[in-house]
């Protein structure tokens, strides 16, 4: 008789052999999400007096394929909040599946609370926070914007796969923060020039650096999802890249299907 | 009840000789006590009303609420004891949330019944645990349109066109046969769900007492913007929330016009009743 629990209930070693356990080592360290496999790409947002605008265009690319030209980057999050996500695109439907449940919970009470883009931001950014920590993260850049309901004040806030956050009167993700964040810090260097800026042009500015997005970056895509937070609440719309010029096409060497 | 003190009500899951389970029907008893609640399965909606007792001037108004909401589409109201009831409410988000994750879809309110019939029932088998001292009035919308049903301590449920549970079932029921839920509005139903409570309420043991009623729409106008505001979200456009204040309070003063307008009258007709034996 086999004394020790662990062999009850197994082959017994003297008839059958020593069970071979060597298909159960691993040589491998336990490997969690290394990379993004479909994505999004930058995600941009200005404040503007009274509110802010964010933008995202509707490409999911499969390394340099451009594999869906009809996702919505952009989730509204309640009554005065719009969430927009880079990067994976599986793992920012995951997070739209933790916000779901979060609004969800946030109605049991049936009081006249809601959450606010700060309290989103800050769920966001502890969510992704604690994945890194788990090195399982969440691969995102993600752009929180909102206006208070009363005050109007906008807020924008960016957060990582790492957990980073910070703010500023115009954000980028992704490409966006080489090639719109520029562009856009020319207009709203500082909170006081926000408070300047109208709707109309910060509309306008946006509208530019998707163009300059759409030429240079190339995971991005020719329509683009926006969305307007005021204290009113929020207005959304789809845009196209209209007026391209590619003549300076023709100028470009040194690569592509040129015999000269 | 001659079957007390005969040993077959001690334990919980043992049957009597006559194949009752006298636990199951104590926990009932605990229900008919309980503060009359109604629920409406109207032509466009649902509606769930309940008669608040003030048990203490010291209450804020509207404060213990009895009517829960689930998931977006869907809200339980309880009749009987009030911690059984939260905890019924919690298991049932709890399933609300885990049909979300595993389906990407809310929960049809079949489905969610039949989980929640389960679990009661599950309380009526082991020794170690009591039955549920409520009855749950589950209501919701899904793609097949409004569902209303009840759930009782033994775990059975049906669905019904309108359920009345608590003190003033019996008044309450009758009223609602009297109605053509088929045909009836939300708009109309929350007048006549604020009348049959008045109506079921007894005048003669509790005095004060304040209407709690929801509805499950699909009326954007009406709808609460924070449900509604959200879009990329697993909803299917149905929304269980409170009866606006204003629409409520209407139906609320209404109801107690009419309600003493009718007593009144049977008054007078007990007056001229006994004029004529004077005559």
């Amino acid at each position: 008789m086999n004394q020790f629990p662990h062999g009850w209930g197994r082959p017994r070693d003297d008839v059958y052999g020593a069970y071979d356990s060597s298909y159960l080592n691993s040589t491998e360290p336990v490997s969690h999400t290394q990379r993004p496999i479909v994505t999004g790409t930058s995600v941009l947002g200005v404040k503007f007096n009274g509110g802010v605008i964010i933008a995202a265009d509707n490409i999911a690319s499969y390394g340099s394929l451009a594999r869906y030209d009809n996702v919505e980057r952009l989730l509204q999050v309640g009554t005065h909040t719009v969430v927009g996500a880079g990067g994976d695109i599986s793992d920012m439907q995951y997070l739209h599946l933790l916000l779901d449940n979060l609004l969800i919970k946030e109605q049991y009470p049936a009081d006249d609370h809601a959450l606010l883009a700060p309290q989103v931001h800050t769920y966001i950014s502890r969510v992704l926070y604690q994945r890194r920590n788990k090195f399982d993260p969440l691969w995102n850049s993600i752009l929180t914007a909102g206006a208070d309901p009363k005050t109007s004040e906008p807020f924008l806030s960016y957060v990582d796969l790492r957990g980073t956050t910070y703010t500023a009167p115009a954000l980028a993700t992704g490409y966006g923060a080489h090639l719109a964040v520029p562009i856009l810090r020319r207009h709203v260097p500082d909170e006081e020039a926000c408070a300047s800026l109208s709707q109309e042009d910060a509309e306008k500015l946006v509208e530019e650096c998707m163009k300059v997005l759409w030429y240079r970056d190339a995971r991005s895509g020719v329509k683009y999802s926006w969305a307007v937070v005021t204290k009113d609440g929020v207005t959304t719309g789809n845009n196209k890249i209209e007026n391209q010029s590619w003549k300076f096409a023709e100028m470009i060497k040194g690569y592509g299907a040129q015999n000269v | 009840m001659t079957s007390i003190g005969t040993g077959y009500d001690l334990s919980n899951s043992v049957f009597s000789p006559d194949g009752r389970n006298f636990q199951v029907e104590y926990a009932q008893k605990a229900v008919e006590n309980g503060p009359t609640t109604i629920g409406l399965r109207c032509k466009d909606g649902v509606i769930l009303a309940c008669e608040k007792l003030i048990t203490s001037k010291l209450l804020v108004p509207g404060s213990n609420k009895r009517i829960s909401t689930v998931d977006r589409h869907i809200g339980i109201a309880t009749s009987g004891l009030i911690p059984d009831g939260k905890h019924f409410i919690n298991r049932a988000r709890d399933e609300a949330i885990s049909w979300r994750r595993n389906f990407k879809d809310s929960v049809p309110i079949a489905s969610l019944a039949d989980r929640m019939g389960s679990y009661a029932q599950a309380y009526t088998l082991y020794s170690s645990v009591r039955p549920f001292g409520v009855t749950a009035i589950v209501a919701g919308a899904d793609n097949d349109g409004p569902g209303l049903y009840m759930i009782e301590p033994s775990g059975l449920y049906w669905g019904y066109f309108g359920a009345a549970t608590g003190k003033g079932r019996q008044a309450a029921k009758s009223e609602i046969e009297k109605l053509n839920l088929s045909e009836l509005t939300l708009l109309q139903g929350i007048k006549e769900a604020a009348r049959i409570i008045y109506v079921a309420h007894d005048d003669n043991k509790d005095k004060e007492f304040e209407i709690e009623m929801t509805w499950v729409t699909k009326d954007a106008k009406t709808a609460n913007a924070a449900v509604t505001g959200s879009r990329g979200m697993i909803w299917n456009g149905w929304v269980h929330e409170e009866v606006p204040k204003e629409l409520l309070e209407e139906a609320a003063r209404e109801a107690k016009k009419a309600v003493e307008e009718e007593d009144e009258e049977d008054d007078d007709a007990k007056g001229e009743e006994k004029m004529d034996e004077d005559l």
